[in-house]
């Protein structure tokens, strides 16, 4: 009996995040492409519901009513499995993410770690697409993917470092506490600009977003993707996406504190100002898609890893020369 | 590389400025129609959708000549006529097939009486085939649907004829 309280409220406490977070998924693919289509002087999606707002939900609504058509030659396991694996992935991560003091599902002390490697493995969930489903663009596409993914994580991973420095833990709770004197992105500032152009990188977003050159490739590892199965690549992908604006407002933005301490700011919930950052960032990213065109491939790799790991490196030396002098280094 | 240039990209002057920019378009006012709701302008001459017009006392205008049937280029018309007990020669038969018309404007162009025209409405989506097969009623009705805008049209046209 005991042990069935325990499993119910755990469940409880999953869909509490949960939930919310997949309808903020809804909702910021909605604002993405309302975004882009303002940038471009269009209308976007307006029609569905108060300024268009269900228009996903009326999205999922008809993919969940198309036929998956699964290719006779493909790997028929993995290729369900992919889209499983990569919405999995992007949703997991989002158990350490703190969104006030006492408001975060799991509080351990690996936090950054755990979110590091989940979304290691979200490459996993793109390379099993692309290859099970036994074609030549999804294939294509997913090599890029991979190669991409990892050369940009090198460089997050570096990025990183440089904030756990400073905070001397890897729980996100202490990352943000450490803050309250002054966010990061003030003394970091360069190491927040290579981190978001990564996280770009990372979401295989716009300016990087080659695994689905749509030009070249029809639409990289999703083109034999069809009905739900697309949709949850694509939900995966946007839940990635808030991952990374969430991992950049936490690390650099002061994640739920407010901007400065006054009793005006402290009436407003701390979870509203992470989302309130993580919006921000979103915004950026979606501005982003609007106003850059593709990269190409070698000037993809180029700047992983001929700028940024070198550039990323060499901070992290300056970074903890600098505390290491002023005997600033945090003691835990 | 001179330093200028090393300048720019390594502040990312280029994306600053395009960034910039995106934000002031954001506001500016949308170019596109809101289309369901609104729409653009159509000229008198726009080529949409047949219709058979009639004169004011009912009686139908086209006296089945034909010349629409032998001009049109994608032979989507069929036309078939009868005398009638009065000794005017009228059709038994009109068809369109909206599959075949390439929406030219040549039956409308060679009428003589102006009974065959192309109305403005361009809306006529359906959900099989069969429907856009169009006999001499469904051409009638949208006559009588759209006489006013067809009329209109025919008279603003009229000086360039």
């Amino acid at each position: 009996m005991e042990y069935l309280i325990l499993l119910f409220s755990e469940i409880y406490k999953i869909l509490y995040v949960l939930i919310p977070v997949l309808v903020s998924v809804a909702m910021i693919v909605w604002l993405d492409r309302r975004i882009w289509a303002f940038v471009q002087k269009r209308r976007g999606p307006n029609v569905v519901g108060p300024f268009g707002l269900f228009q996903t939900l009326a999205d999922a609504l008809k993919y969940i009513f198309k036929e998956i058509i699964i290719p006779a030659s493909s790997n028929k396991i993995i290729f369900i499995l992919a889209p499983i694996v990569t919405m999995t992935l992007a949703l997991i991560a989002w158990a350490v993410i703190p969104f006030s003091e006492d408001y975060v599902l799991a509080d351990i002390n690996v936090g950054i770690l755990y979110i590091f490697a989940i979304s290691s493995l979200g490459v996993y969930g793109i390379i099993m697409g692309g290859w099970a489903s036994n074609s030549k663009y999804p294939f294509l596409g997913s090599i890029r993917s991979a190669a991409q993914m990892v050369s940009y994580e090198v460089s997050i991973g570096v990025i990183i470092i440089n904030v756990l420095l400073c905070v001397g833990s890897l729980n996100l709770s202490d990352i943000v506490l450490a803050q309250e004197k002054i966010w990061f992105v003030i003394p970091l500032f360069p190491m927040f600009v290579i981190f978001f152009i990564s996280s770009l990188a990372e979401t295989n977003r716009p300016p990087f977003d080659l695994p689905e050159a749509e030009a070249e490739l029809v639409a990289g590892y999703q083109t034999e993707y069809s009905g739900m199965m697309y949709a949850m690549f694509w939900l995966g992908e946007y839940a990635n996406i808030l991952l990374m604006c969430a991992l950049g407002s936490i690390l650099f933005f002061g994640g739920w504190l407010a901007p400065i301490d006054t009793p005006l700011f402290e009436m407003v919930p701390p979870p509203a100002w992470l989302i309130f950052k993580i919006l921000f960032l979103f915004v950026l990213f979606a501005l982003i898609k609007a106003i850059v065109p593709r990269y190409r491939y070698d000037q993809l790799m180029r700047l992983g890893w001929k700028v940024f790991l070198p550039f990323s490196l060499i901070w992290v030396v300056l970074t903890s020369g600098y505390l290491l002098y002023f005997d600033l280094l945090p003691v835990y | 590389m001179n330093i200028f240039r090393i300048f720019k990209t390594v502040f990312l002057i280029d994306f600053l400025t395009g960034l910039w920019i995106a934000i002031k378009e954001l506001f500016k006012p949308k170019k596109t129609l809101n289309y369901p709701f609104e729409k653009g302008k159509i000229s008198p001459r726009y080529r949409g959708e047949h219709a058979l017009r009639r004169y004011p006392n009912g009686e139908e205008r086209c006296i089945a000549c034909k010349l629409c049937e032998a001009v049109c280029p994608a032979q989507a018309i069929t036309i078939e006529s009868t005398a009638r007990e009065d000794g005017s020669r009228k059709t038994t038969r009109y068809d369109i097939d909206m599959l075949k018309c390439i929406y030219c404007g040549l039956c409308e162009e060679s009428c003589p009486v102006d009974a065959i025209v192309q109305g403005p409405n361009f809306e006529f989506a359906t959900h099989t085939r069969e429907e856009l097969y169009y006999n001499k009623e469904k051409l009638l009705e949208n006559g009588d649907r759209w006489e006013n805008v067809l009329a209109a049209n025919i008279k603003a046209d009229n000086p360039y004829r």
